[in-house]
């Protein structure tokens, strides 16, 4: 076992793991941050992407021991003080996910592009998001959702949204009760 | 007493977003592998390296003194209490089905069957632990090619059976009454008219979606649930009742969150059995999560058929017969729907043309690979691929346009109701219309002229334009028919609508949607229909014990069939509503009128909103004299018809005839889906569909080594596209309401992948038919493309080398002697 200490989406957490476990497997299994997936085992599909220092990273692709003094952001730390992430926001604008399950990971990844690139062209988006699987949407509307968000704040992570886009984003009830 | 506001404007064909994605966004979900319980055990399975052994030892010793392994266990360990997997849809009296034991004790049949289970306190060390299991094998011969096991002494899939010949499944018009001879048809046409004869391989496929599949079972309440991601919870718990003995009253089945499906969650599988047998054998809740790696090689796979194909025409473009012959590879064992995949085509061959005659055969075969079972389309698209290629290749040998000849041969909208020579009644579309608009968002004119250009200027990159004029058949489906195919259930749906007193409404429906947007486009229906708030409307599913009827999500089906037995439900509430109503407002019944939310009296200013309705039901101080205090209402909706989407995709490909590379230029379609209630899910669904559709005809292949080991087993090899390899789509509709729901709503779920395929290919051949080029076998790759342009052997028909693509070059350092080249996956 190997003492690490990190910050994850704001929160101190000192823990023991063993050396081989994943940065994915500990948000998941240890700290329960289970917005954070795993899609494969071969660090193809993106969907475990968080940001590792402020740059996405597949952390399925990183131990977690890597990531002691480090500052770590998943999906469920992107939205600050109650306010959505305007990539998040844009991603349900135009309807950029479908089953969700691979959104985490292309919302983080989303992030990263834009603030590297604040305005991309189509085709730098789509290579941008390479990384990244969806099996829902064909990518049409992901690729919409980043072009919506580059014009409504997504670089600097401040909504520049309407009130409409604000009423719109209140919380809903969810049907599919456990 | 005053109405509550009225509604401002309908919420049908609103392009509302998703009521779902708040959670999907911010990380809030229920996948089932989130799902922890008090003292919750993990499992791990061994697997078959194999594709056909018998099991000769199972030595569990090192396993089980592993760190924190609770026990590990084996088929001979359990009796019948694991129970079979089931096939729910033998599609002939004699069908050959071998028993599928969830973890055989005696043989495996394919690559990835499992032989034992380890339980540990942790994910990790079961998997640790399940390296331990030693497990001797003896490798019997396996039968892996699907036109070869066919033949007179080809190995046998399962020994026992004497055969691999599953099912021969026949639709003869003649015979059925509902057309002439066919081989009369073709007869002539080889006399004085045009015959075409192509042989077309559909590929295997895996329906891979997102989310891996996971079962969790908690076994310590009095009821036993189970969580799973999967699209069938309702046909799950009838499944465990019939097959492991205990009660059905006695069994939960969740669905929660489901990461996407595409058919591949529409199965009673293994591991599911598996996970339920050792919770009720340990007590214990325990979890099983498969990897990316598990399932792609165990969950089922999809399409993987060879069709035989005779089409027969006059002299001038009209079709006079079809005949379709097809090899349909079943894998292992008959899945639950099995060889009805294939069947569900049958019907479908005969597209959107008025064919005089028509004979379909399928012969459904057992071989040693992955199971095989529905994926987004289940036959529609092997069947829409088959036709729309022919219609291309009919229209190439008369040299006349594509679109030409397939107007000449289409049903006319004014035709419609039309019994086609399959037998079904197609009760609505207008092929003329969607054609029109897709013809010109496209500027098919145009890149026609721009296509000839560049083959009269011999330019290196060619241009090929693509048709697919397709239908399907979806909302699965009458009960009857079902039925009279010998299906071992109905096709109904079951929805409720409950009136809280708050003035809430609450929803219930036996579909379970895995992505789709059901909440959403639900509430919008239910908020129409009893003019109350889209906000105020809640949708439940997925869970047997609030949706306690159902028949799930697949064949697109929930809104077509599910969505009407939810107006059902709406109206009857309506209509229980009307006498407290008249009773509230001190009226005659009959004079009562309901309208946007408010129940008045005819001829009056005076209403009543039908929430307020509520409130009086649920205080019920003052109902009318023998009223049940309830607005409470449920509907089982059985369709009367099958339901028919059309429309015209369009796709520009360009081909380097230089190096076989294949690119996308444009791909526009106009689909009828009859009425959309929104817009925005709608074009997610097309869009989703279509790169599935675009995916089997350029991408993807489930391949196979020469020993039966799956070598395209992980996201390494298996091609799922990107959005680096994907364009924009130019996607609009037209609306030709359907005539056999109240809402006039056609499916939508399948009807993308069910078309693209076969543009994509279509506009492929174009480009490069001037070279001589009849076909090119999917996926399309550079290399088969290549083949096809230089006369290589084959010409572009070479099966996919059963060997992944190495990942090292030889000779570098640092590898292992022979690691070059090997499938990487077990």
């Amino acid at each position: 076992m190997t003492r690490i200490s990190l910050t994850v989406d704001g929160r101190k957490v000192v823990d023991d793991v063993e050396p081989r476990m994943l940065l994915v497997q500990y948000l998941r299994e240890k700290l329960g941050k289970t917005g954070t997936v795993v899609g494969c085992d071969t660090s193809n599909c993106g969907a475990c992407t968080v940001h590792l220092d402020g740059t996405s990273v597949k952390s399925c692709n990183v131990l977690a021991v890597q990531a002691e003094g480090s500052e770590v952001t998943t999906i469920e730390g992107l939205a600050q003080d109650g306010q959505l992430h305007p990539v998040q926001e844009a991603f349900r604008e135009c309807h950029g996910l479908q089953c969700g399950y691979c959104t985490p990971g292309m919302i983080m990844q989303s992030v990263d592009l834009l603030k590297e690139n604040p305005s991309p062209t189509e085709e730098e988006i789509r290579l941008g998001l390479e990384g990244n699987l969806c099996r829902c949407t064909g990518y049409h509307n992901i690729v919409k959702a980043v072009q919506y968000a580059a014009e409504h704040g997504g670089s600097t992570g401040v909504s520049a949204a309407t009130p409409a886009d604000v009423e719109a984003s209140e919380p809903q009830e969810t049907g599919a009760h456990v | 007493m005053t109405a509550t506001q009225e509604r401002p404007t309908a919420e049908i064909g609103k392009d509302r977003r998703r009521k779902e994605d708040q959670r999907l966004i911010t990380g809030r979900t229920r996948w089932t592998d989130n799902l922890t319980l008090p003292g919750m055990l993990h499992l791990a399975m061994v697997r078959s390296p194999f594709a056909h052994a018998e099991i000769t030892s199972i030595d569990v010793s090192a396993a089980k003194d592993a760190p924190n392994v609770v026990d590990v266990l084996t088929g001979a360990d359990f009796g019948e209490e694991l129970g079979v997997c089931i096939n729910a849809w033998p599609i002939t009296p004699d069908q050959v089905t071998p028993v599928h034991s969830p973890m055989p004790a005696d043989r495996v049949a394919f690559a990835g069957e499992i032989v034992a289970v380890v339980i540990a306190r942790s994910q990790a060390e079961a998997r640790d632990a399940a390296e331990l299991v030693d497990v001797e094998y003896d490798e019997l011969p396996a039968a892996l090619d699907l036109r070869a096991a066919v033949e007179d002494g080809a190995p046998l899939a399962h020994p026992d059976l004497g055969t691999n010949k599953s099912a021969l499944w026949v639709f003869d018009s003649k015979e059925a009454g509902t057309g002439g001879d066919v081989e009369e048809a073709i007869a002539k046409a080889r006399t004085d008219g045009v015959v075409i004869e192509r042989e077309f391989r559909q590929q295997r496929l895996i329906p891979a979606f997102m989310e891996p599949r996971s079962v969790v079972v908690d076994p310590t309440g009095e009821q036993l649930t189970m969580w799973s991601a999967t699209q069938i919870p309702h046909i799950l718990r009838f499944a465990l009742a019939a097959t492991t003995g205990v009660p059905e009253s006695k069994i939960r089945v969740i669905a929660p969150d489901v990461g996407g499906g595409f058919g591949g969650k529409l199965q009673a599988a293994p591991e599911e059995w598996i996970t339920w047998a050792v919770g009720r054998r340990l007590g214990k809740p325990v979890k099983y999560t498969e990897t990316r790696s598990e399932s792609l090689m165990s969950a089922h796979h999809g399409r993987d058929q060879w069709q035989k194909l005779t089409l027969s025409a006059d002299k001038d473009g009209t079709v006079t017969g079809f005949k379709v012959d097809l090899l349909a590879d079943l894998g292992a064992y008959v899945a639950i729907v099995g060889g009805g995949v294939p069947v569900l085509g049958a019907f479908m061959f005969n597209a959107i043309y008025k064919f005089p005659t028509y004979r379909f055969s399928c012969q459904t075969v057992l071989t040693n690979k992955t199971w095989t079972d529905a994926y987004r389309g289940a036959g529609r698209p092997e069947a829409t691929f088959a036709i729309e290629r022919m219609m291309d290749e009919l229209a190439a040998e008369l040299g006349r346009d594509p679109l030409e000849v397939r107007e000449q041969n289409w049903i006319k909208h004014e035709e419609f109701p039309f019994t086609t020579v399959a037998g079904l009644e197609y009760d609505s579309g207008n092929y003329e219309a969607a054609t029109a608009k897709a013809r010109e968002m496209f500027g098919y004119d145009e890149l026609r002229a721009e296509q000839k250009r560049r083959r009269e200027s011999g330019d290196r990159v060619q241009l090929g334009i693509g048709v697919s004029t397709f239908t399907e058949m979806c909302g699965l489906a009458p009960s009857r028919v079902l039925g009279s195919l010998d299906y071992g259930a109905g096709g109904w749906e079951h929805a409720s609508v409950r009136m809280l007193a708050t003035g809430k409404v609450e929803v219930i429906t036996g579909a379970s949607a895995h992505g789709q947007g059901h909440e959403t486009a639900f509430s919008q229906i239910v908020a129409d229909r009893l003019g109350v708030a889209f906000e105020d409307v809640e949708v439940l599913h997925g869970d047997t014990q609030v949706a306690a009827k159902g028949l799930d999500t697949y064949g697109s089906r929930s809104l077509v069939v599910g969505g009407e037995a939810l107006v059902r439900a709406a109206d009857k509430v309506v209509e229980k509503a009307k006498p407290v109503a008249a009773h509230m407002l001190e009226a005659s019944v009959d004079d009562i009128e309901f309208s946007s939310g408010r129940f008045s009296v005819r001829g009056t200013d005076q209403g009543v909103a039908i929430g307020e309705i509520a409130t009086a039901v649920f205080t019920a101080h003052d109902l009318p004299d023998g009223m049940e205090p309830s607005l409470d209402s449920d509907a089982t909706y059985d369709p009367v018809n099958f339901n028919y989407p059309h429309g015209t995709h369009l796709c520009a490909m360009e081909v380097d005839t230089e190096t076989g590379g294949v690119k996308m230029r444009k791909y526009a379609c106009v689909d009828d889906i009859g009425t959309v209630i929104n817009p925005l899910i709608v074009s997610g669904q097309v869009h989703g569909g279509l790169v599935q559709g675009i995916a089997q005809a350029l991408w993807e292949e489930a391949v196979y080594d020469d020993s039966g080991t799956l070598v395209s087993g992980s996201f390494v090899d298996y091609l799922l596209p990107t959005a680096a390899d994907t364009i924009s789509f130019d996607v609009d509709h037209t609306s030709t309401p359907a005539t056999t729901n109240s809402l006039g709503t056609k499916g939508v779920g399948e009807a993308g992948t069910i078309a693209s395929t076969p543009a994509v290919v279509n506009a492929v051949v174009d480009a490069v038919r001037h070279l001589g080029v009849a076909d090119v076998q999917m996926p399309c790759t550079p290399e088969r493309v290549w083949k096809a342009i230089n006369g290589a052997a084959g010409a572009g028909a070479a099966p996919t080398e059963g060997a992944a693509m190495p990942h090292f070059d030889d000779g570098v350092p640092n590898q292992a002697p022979g690691a070059t080249g090997e499938g990487d996956t077990l």
